[in-house]
C-alpha cells in the first residue's frame, strides 16, 4: 500500500490489497486459475502464495507452464492442466510437470492440451465474450484425437474447415505488471502476451505490479491499461515476477532457468528447495 | 579451417534463409541458424518469434522465446493473439524454422510424447506454435540432430503436419503452403523427391559417408541420384557464429555451447 490514507476512490474500489489477502479472497480451492505472462512478467510471487496457502484441486491453465507451474505442480496444487508448451525454454524439461504426467507424483494430473494458436485464440473468445474460437488449425495432427475439445466448423459462407476450441474462461486471471496508479489502473508493457486477453476472460483478476505511480506519465496513447474496473484487486510486490522479469525493472535470471533443470530433477531436492524458498518466506510486505 | 559437425549444421540451415525472407523461428537450433543469417548473407531477413516481436535484432541469443533482448531490439512487439491472428494466420511469413524430437520420412514432427500418448514414456512439451507454423508459414525449414531415435520410420505422435504419414495428406488437405522443403542435420541435407514427398539425402556434409547416414537414420534412407556436397564453413561464417556463441554464453551465465 502506498503511504498515507488511500483516496476515496481506492476505497471504493477496494482495488489494493496484500498479496496473502488478495490470494485468500480471490482463489480457492477447485478453481479454474490462469497465471499467465509469456516468459515476460511471470507472477511468481503471487503462485509461491497460492503454494504457500495450500490451495488444491486447481485447474491451472497457462499457455507456457514454466517453471512456476512446475512448482506448483510438484506442490500438489493441481488437479488439471490446461497447456500448449511444458518445458523450460533453452534448457529442457519441466521435471515436477513430467513426473505428475509419467508417475503420477505427487498426485495424478489430467492435461489439456492445446497448441500456442488455439489457446490465444481461446482467450480472445474469452474475453471478447464469445463461447468459442475459430482459427485456421490443427489440420492433420494428433491432438484432435486426443482433446475432445478441439473441434471443426464448416464456414457458412466459404465452406472452409476451421477449428473450433471452447472460450477460456477462468474463475481468476492473476497476471504481474510493471505498474498501478493511485486509482488501481494498471499498465504493462514489453512482451504483452495474452494477459490483457486472459484479465477481460476471467471473472475475477489479481495483478501484482512492481511499484504504484502518482500518475504513468508520458506514454504511448496506445499504451497496454487495464482500468481499474476491470481488475478486482492490485497487490503491489516488487520483484514479484523474479526469476521471470519485468521490462525496464529486472532482467530475466537465465542462469537460474538452468540451474532449476537439476533441482527439479529430484523429488527431495525440490522439495528442500520449495520449503527453503517458498514455505520459509514470509508473505512479501505490501 | 576446424568445425564441429555442429556448427558446420547451423552454418548449412542459415544458409535456406533469404535476404527477403519474414521468418518465424522456432527455440534452439532454429534461432542459432536464423540470427547467423542475419548477421551474413540475410542482413535484411525479418526475424519473427512467437512472443510477439517483430523483426527482432538479438546481439546475444535468447534462451527462452520471450527473453527482453527480443523485444528491446525488435521493431515492434504484439499480443502473442495477434501474432498468431494477423501476422501468422494472416499469411504474411514465408518461412516457418523448426525442430522436433522425432521426424519421419515425409517431415513430419513429434514434440508431444515418446510411447503412447495416456501413458507416455516420456512426456515432451507439446505443440507451442509449431502445429500452425507449419500450415501457414510459406515454407517450412526443420534443423535436427541426425540420430536413430530422431529420425524414425513411425513417429509416436503427429505433433506438427509436414507432408502427412504417407506423403499425401497435406495435399489432400489443400493446405496451400509447400509445407518442409528442407531437413538439414549435422550429416547432411536432405530434400523432398516431387512425386512423394519423401525426404531423400541431396547432400552430404564434407567428410560425411552414406553409410553414416544410413546408420543414423531410422528408416531405408534413399540418396539422390546426383548427391552434392556441402560447401565448407566459410571463415567468416564460422567466426561469426563463435562470437555469436561465446557472447550468449556469456549473457545467459552458461558454459559455452558448441
Amino acid at each position: 500500500m502506498p503511504d498515507g490514507a488511500p483516496s476515496r476512490a481506492i476505497r471504493k474500489m477496494g482495488s489494493f490489497r496484500n498479496l496473502s489477502e488478495a490470494v485468500s479472497g480471490l482463489i480457492h480451492d477447485g478453481d479454474t486459475v490462469a497465471l499467465e505472462g509469456f516468459t515476460h512478467l511471470i507472477p511468481f510471487a503471487a503462485g509461491h502464495e497460492i503454494v504457500r496457502q495450500k490451495r488444491r484441486d486447481l485447474t491451472l491453465v497457462r499457455m507456457t507452464p514454466d517453471l512456476l507451474y512446475d512448482q506448483m505442480i510438484g506442490a500438489g496444487c493441481a488437479r488439471k492442466l490446461v497447456f500448449s508448451w511444458g518445458g523450460n525454454p533453452g534448457v529442457g524439461s519441466l521435471h515436477r510437470f513430467r513426473e505428475a504426467v509419467e508417475k503420477q507424483w505427487p498426485r495424478a494430473i489430467e492435461i489439456e492440451e492445446h497448441s500456442h494458436a488455439a489457446m490465444a485464440n481461446a482467450y480472445a473468445a474469452g474475453a471478447a465474450g464469445l463461447p468459442c474460437a475459430i482459427f485456421r488449425g490443427y489440420q492433420g495432427v494428433g491432438l484432435p484425437e486426443v482433446n475432445p475439445n478441439i473441434r471443426f466448423v464448416t464456414c457458412p459462407f466459404t465452406g472452409e474447415s476451421l477449428a473450433c476450441v471452447p472460450a477460456l474462461r477462468p474463475d481468476v486471471a492473476v497476471i504481474h505488471a510493471q505498474k498501478a496508479d493511485r486509482e488501481g489502473n494498471v499498465l504493462l508493457e514489453g512482451i504483452v502476451g495474452v494477459q490483457k486477453e486472459v484479465v477481460l476472460a476471467a471473472r475475477r483478476s489479481l495483478v501484482t505490479v512492481e511499484e504504484v505511480v502518482d500518475g504513468f506519465g508520458p506514454r504511448s496513447p496506445n499504451a497496454v491499461i487495464l482500468p481499474a474496473w476491470v481488475v478486482t484487486a492490485v497487490a503491489v510486490v516488487p520483484g514479484g515476477a523474479r526469476p521471470s522479469y519485468t521490462h525496464g525493472y529486472y532482467s530475466r535470471d537465465n542462469s537460474f532457468y538452468a540451474a532449476w533443470d537439476e533441482i527439479a530433477k529430484d523429488r527431495e531436492r525440490f522439495q528442500a528447495w520449495m520449503a527453503q524458498h517458498v514455505f520459509a518466506c514470509p508473505e512479501l510486505p505490501s | 579451417m576446424i568445425y564441429t559437425a555442429s556448427e558446420m549444421m547451423t552454418i548449412a540451415a542459415a544458409r535456406a534463409l533469404r535476404d527477403d525472407d519474414v521468418c518465424f523461428v522456432g527455440i534452439g537450433l532454429p534461432s542459432a541458424a536464423c540470427n547467423l543469417a542475419r548477421l551474413t548473407h540475410a542482413r535484411g531477413v525479418t526475424l519473427i518469434y512467437e512472443s510477439g516481436t517483430i523483426a527482432a535484432r538479438p546481439s546475444v541469443l535468447p534462451l527462452s522465446i520471450g527473453d527482453g533482448e527480443l523485444c528491446e531490439t525488435a521493431l515492434t512487439t504484439v499480443s502473442v493473439p495477434e501474432m498468431f491472428r494477423y501476422w501468422l494466420q494472416g499469411g504474411r511469413i514465408t518461412v516457418g524454422f523448426l525442430s522436433g524430437a522425432q521426424v519421419d520420412r515425409y517431415g513430419n514432427l513429434n514434440s508431444t510424447v515418446i510411447g503412447s500418448y495416456s501413458r507416455p514414456k516420456v512426456r515432451l512439451p507439446g505443440a507451442g506454435g509449431a502445429t500452425e507454423i507449419a500450415a501457414s508459414c510459406g515454407r517450412v525449414l526443420i534443423v535436427m540432430r541426425h540420430h536413430p531415435r530422431a529420425f524414425v520410420p513411425q513417429l509416436d505422435f503427429l505433433t506438427t503436419l509436414g507432408h502427412g504419414p504417407t506423403g499425401r495428406e497435406r495435399r489432400q488437405l489443400g493446405i496451400p503452403t509447400a509445407g518442409p522443403v528442407l531437413l538439414v542435420t549435422d550429416l547432411c541435407m536432405l530434400e523432398p523427391e516431387p512425386e512423394t514427398n519423401e525426404f531423400v539425402v541431396t547432400a552430404l556434409h564434407p567428410g560425411v559417408t552414406c553409410e553414416q547416414v544410413r546408420r543414423n537414420t531410422g528408416w531405408k534412407v534413399r540418396f539422390a541420384a546426383e548427391l552434392r556436397e556441402t560447401e565448407l564453413p566459410g571463415g567468416g561464417e564460422l567466426a561469426i557464429l563463435r562470437d555469436l556463441n561465446a557472447r550468449t554464453a556469456r549473457a545467459h551465465g552458461l558454459a559455452v555451447a558448441e
